[in-house]
């Protein structure tokens, strides 16, 4: 599959969150309000952007038996990947304060949550087992993040709504939010009829 | 403070009410899936059918026992700083021993389950915990709140699993139990048990956990109403 099929299906149809259930954590729990899951989801393409490429090289030339090492080391896979997203969040927090600090203090907060969500370490995974080659990596990474990005910011828009409407008080909060995300699932389904190669082909 | 140290004092017994504590309220008052809401991330794509998910549950109280032990015991010798990924680092060792137990022991579940082993690292209830209580308390008490949170976990997962699979497939760990074909018939005669029930697709859409899960939340909080969000 060529790149742009992968953007668009690794963002609309294989949606990390509502297909997959990737990231839900920080989904809940940082979909209060618009302003914080913008910043939350920007943060997760940024990452996801950068570690998945880098993660593709360590595994190719690193791990794989063809590499530099020339023995197989994949056992090594989760430690070395949980690593490198572990060393990029923390680099990449410094490199904005150092030269960003606007954009710094609006991501601030998040960036150390982005180690443990599930959607970094799970696009790195889903890379592996589905033997992507680099182009497809990087645009598998950008498209996940954005889905996650688009995921996010409509539960946050529906959330911040929701605070006019009557919910049962059991339902509250959290209840409320994991019945939206499965609506959302199924609202997204409806765009599992788009054909990603023959979009990228100009709708023929 | 007072309390741990009078515990401390009178030689806590090796299983006491404390113990029990431990292991029974992640069950039900501090549920991690309902209550905590951690641990959501990884394995609700697995809950399609009961086996993956039993074996899922089992993988992650073993990963959420031992790593919250471990952490218990070298507790005093981590430095602040670099505390997450010490953390990080024996989570993922202790996943790759399960993700290399299974693979050689059933291979079929090891590829239903594919990348979601591997997510356990980064599920939320494990860190969660090494962060909460194995910072904070002795290698035994940390065992026991590993085993009582994964296993938390692992009831709801298995709960939506079975809703899941049964109204999903009509069938319960790969037996077929409901529908036209069933092997479960409650009489000797040919006719099969709820012949009419036809399986709805819609149970086995990743949105049908969501639902199972809201659904869940909602019964428990009405029967519980200190869980009830003010907000």
């Amino acid at each position: 599959m060529d790149p742009a099929s992968i953007f668009i299906k690794s963002a609309f149809i294989d949606n990390l969150v509502l297909a997959y259930f990737l990231g839900m954590c920080s989904y809940l729990a940082v979909s209060k309000t618009v302003k914080t899951a913008v910043g939350l989801g920007a943060a997760v393409i940024f990452v996801l952007g950068i570690t998945m490429p880098i993660n593709w090289l360590i595994n190719e030339y690193l791990l794989s038996d063809q590499g530099i090492l020339g023995t197989d080391l994949t056992f090594l896979r989760f430690i070395i990947f949980i690593a490198v997203i572990a060393s990029m969040v923390q680099l990449v927090e410094m490199i904005i304060e150092k030269f960003s600090p606007s954009l710094y203090s609006s991501l601030g907060i998040f960036l150390p949550l982005i180690t443990v969500n599930c959607a970094i370490l799970g696009g790195s995974l889903f890379m592996v087992s589905r033997e992507y080659n680099f182009s497809q990596t990087v645009a598998f990474g950008l498209g996940g993040g954005f889905g996650w990005f688009l995921a996010i910011l409509a539960i946050a828009s529906i959330r911040e709504k929701l605070r006019y409407s009557d919910v049962p008080p059991a339902l509250r909060g959290l209840g409320i939010a994991f019945i939206l995300t499965g609506l959302m699932g199924i609202a997204f389904m409806s765009l599992m009829g788009i054909d990603p190669a023959a979009l990228a082909a100009g709708g023929k | 403070m007072a309390e741990t140290a009078q515990q401390v004092a009178e030689q806590e017994p090796l299983f006491g009410k404390n113990e029990k504590r431990l292991l029974i309220d992640p069950l039900n008052d501090n549920n991690p899936i309902t209550v905590q809401v951690l641990g959501i991330c990884s394995a609700l794509a697995v809950t399609t059918l009961v086996v993956p998910s039993l074996v899922m549950a089992v993988a992650v109280v073993f990963v959420c026992a031992f790593s919250n032990l471990i952490i218990s015991l070298l507790r005093n010798l981590i430095p602040k700083q670099v505390r997450m990924i010490v953390q990080l680092v024996i989570v993922a060792t202790l996943v790759t021993i399960v993700e290399l137990t299974l693979k050689a022991l059933n291979f079929e579940v090891y590829k239903q389950l594919s990348v979601f082993i591997g997510l356990i690292i980064t599920n939320c209830i494990v860190m969660g915990r090494l962060e909460a209580f194995a910072m904070a308390n002795k290698p035994w008490r940390s065992f026991l709140d590993g085993i009582g949170n994964g296993l938390g976990y692992g009831v709801i997962l298995v709960a939506v699993a079975v809703f899941r699979e049964v109204f999903g497939k009509g069938s319960f760990a790969g037996i077929k139990i409901i529908g036209n074909t069933s092997e479960f018939a409650l009489n000797t005669n040919a006719i099969s048990w709820l012949g009419w029930y036809s399986p709805n697709n819609l149970m086995v859409l990743p949105a049908a956990a969501m639902f199972l899960i809201g659904i869940i939340i909602w019964i428990q909080r009405s029967y519980n109403s200190k869980l009830v969000d003010i907000s």
